[in-house]
């Protein structure tokens, strides 16, 4: 019973959260966690479940946000309508990416998807008519100055993402992503297409990504190819989001979020260490593989013994 | 029912597979036998459609496979039983006897045949909320083979499946497939456990290097002095 109600009342709480009167900076952490959860949920869905590590989730988040901020600049449309147009472009672009990589295992999946980050990033860079090259792409009319807009349609976007994650794991394309991730030989064997299942894996995965991109062209205002296509600031931090929370758990990508998003607000407000905060992230990767390879809430009932064993020898 | 032409594979630029030929007839336990590296996996892969065949063809049921993607092989009606049986090891028991009937016939009488293949092993009917990863490595292979069955399977492929198994428990797997087979399912076994292979085997054949060395009656390799000292050690 308690535990049904949970979700609800964890939502109610989230819903109520912007009508508390904290600071805009704090509205600002909470809508960062909150995206960072959608992101996290994404790679999970590609990367815990159907076991195809991605280093490269920033071409998607980047196509997303692009998106967005090309309709502004180059069609004089809201970025708003970035968020359904990034559906149909990621989608484009994850089949592309898909076609390319999927072929790969492993580890050399890992690094195709990887260059593919770079690549599009220096594309980016480099088609300065069409994207505004380094500068970037600045959009000058806000949509609202108070966050808890934004607030409230990354939180939509998050609900959204845990509903269609939960869904599309509890059925039979969960299964199958399970099957190819333990042992894709036996799954192909046993008359799955692997290489149909991991397309719409990468597929749905991208677009999800994509979407958080679009949400964070509108949100910042302002975007550049360095940003958003970002190798250590998104792609890494991406997966460090789900291995800190716990790989194919639900809630994981959601712990992983907080706990990432209020570490690099730590470390880098400290004086100057701040600037050093990717080696942080590195020394807590190390010690999270080695300490709770399945993540905070994977290895919760590691961490659970911990203290009881602590507390019975005082 | 299945048969190889003169097939050749590759790693890479490296031939490991030479010109080998060999039928499966119907309702019998065909046999290939070899030491480590002789080539039976890969053998057995490139029939199941994981591997290609750079020359040479496989047909099953005279049709050609060379187009067939490997997921759909099982369509077909053959099923790869894989080395050190590669189970969902996440996965419950029950999760991974359904995996194996994931489509057509197989999956429309998927209720009956776990019932069947609960019956063959009782075992697994004790253990079918269990993890996969947490069964002996008898029971493992026992739900690899009830997986296979799962797909009401003409041609079951055995890659195996007595590695790392205790003398008694390989007897038992033995048998299973001498009942998989009198039951009216084609065996086509790999395994370096010559002896037991042979005394169930229809029909053998011997890869030595990536070639065919010979072929025979199980009965009659049993007897055949280079078997005997080559594989048997008498």
């Amino acid at each position: 019973m308690m535990k049904n109600a949970f979700p609800y009342i964890g939502l109610g709480a989230l819903l109520l959260f912007p009508l508390l009167g904290f600071s805009s900076y704090l509205m600002h952490i909470a809508i960062l966690v909150i995206m960072w959860s959608v992101i996290g949920m994404a790679w999970n869905l590609l990367g815990g479940y159907c076991g195809q590590v991605s280093f490269g989730h920033a071409a998607f988040f980047g196509v997303g946000a692009y998106t967005a901020g090309m309709l502004y600049s180059k069609l004089g449309l809201s970025a708003w309508w970035g968020i359904p147009a990034s559906i149909v472009v990621v989608t484009l672009v994850a089949l592309v990416i898909g076609y390319i990589c999927l072929r790969l295992r492993g580890p050399f999946f890992a690094l195709a998807t990887l260059s593919m980050g770079v690549i599009l990033r220096i594309t980016a860079e480099n088609l300065v008519k069409i994207t505004g090259g380094d500068i970037g792409i600045m959009i000058r009319e806000r949509t609202w100055v108070e966050k808890i807009w934004y607030y409230y349609i990354i939180l939509a976007l998050a609900v959204m993402t845990f509903l269609v994650v939960k869904q599309v794991v509890g059925s039979k394309l969960g299964y199958y992503f399970v099957a190819i991730r333990e042992d894709q030989d036996a799954a192909e064997s046993l008359g799955i297409d692997t290489t149909y299942y991991k397309t719409v894996a990468l597929c749905l995965s991208g677009v999800i990504t994509g979407l958080a991109g679009a949400f964070y062209t509108n949100y910042m205002g302002y975007i550049d190819p360095k940003v958003v296509f970002a190798l250590h600031d998104i792609s890494i931090i991406t997966i460090m989001v789900v291995m800190v929370g716990g790989a194919a758990t639900f809630s994981g990508p959601v712990v992983g979020a907080v706990i990432m998003v209020l570490l690099a607000e730590m470390i880098r407000s400290i004086p100057k260490l701040g600037a050093a905060h990717h080696t942080f992230f590195g020394l807590l990767l190390i010690v999270i593989i080695i300490f709770l390879p399945n993540g905070i809430v994977g290895d919760f009932e590691k961490i659970r013994k911990l203290f009881r064993t602590r507390q019975e020898q005082p | 029912m299945l048969e190889i032409r003169n097939m050749d594979v590759f790693y890479g630029d490296v031939q490991v597979i030479w010109d080998v030929s060999f039928q499966v007839k119907p309702r019998e336990v065909t046999a290939l036998i070899g030491t480590n590296g002789a080539g039976k996996s890969t053998t057995l892969k490139t029939i199941a459609g994981l591997l290609r065949p750079s020359n040479g063809g496989i047909f099953f049921n005279a049709e050609d496979l060379s187009t067939v993607p490997a997921f759909q092989r099982i369509d077909r009606g053959m099923v790869l039983c894989p080395e050190a049986r590669r189970l969902f090891i996440e996965m419950t028991v029950e999760e991974n006897l359904d995996m194996g009937s994931l489509r057509g016939r197989a999956k429309q009488q998927r209720r009956q045949t776990k019932d069947m293949v609960y019956e063959l092993f009782p075992r697994l009917k004790e253990r079918r909320r269990q993890i996969a990863g947490t069964l002996s490595g008898g029971e493992q292979q026992m739900a690899a083979i009830g997986r296979g069955l799962m797909s009401l399977p003409q041609l079951m492929m055995f890659d195996e499946p007595s590695l790392g198994l205790a003398p008694i428990l390989v007897r038992e797997i033995f048998e299973v497939i001498r009942k998989i087979q009198a039951d009216g399912t084609t065996v086509l076994i790999v395994e370096q456990n010559v002896k037991q292979t042979l005394a169930i085997a229809d029909r053998a054949y011997v890869l030595e290097h990536g070639r065919l060395v010979m072929q025979g009656r199980g009965q009659d390799l049993l007897n055949d002095p280079h078997v005997k000292s080559a594989y048997l050690g008498m």
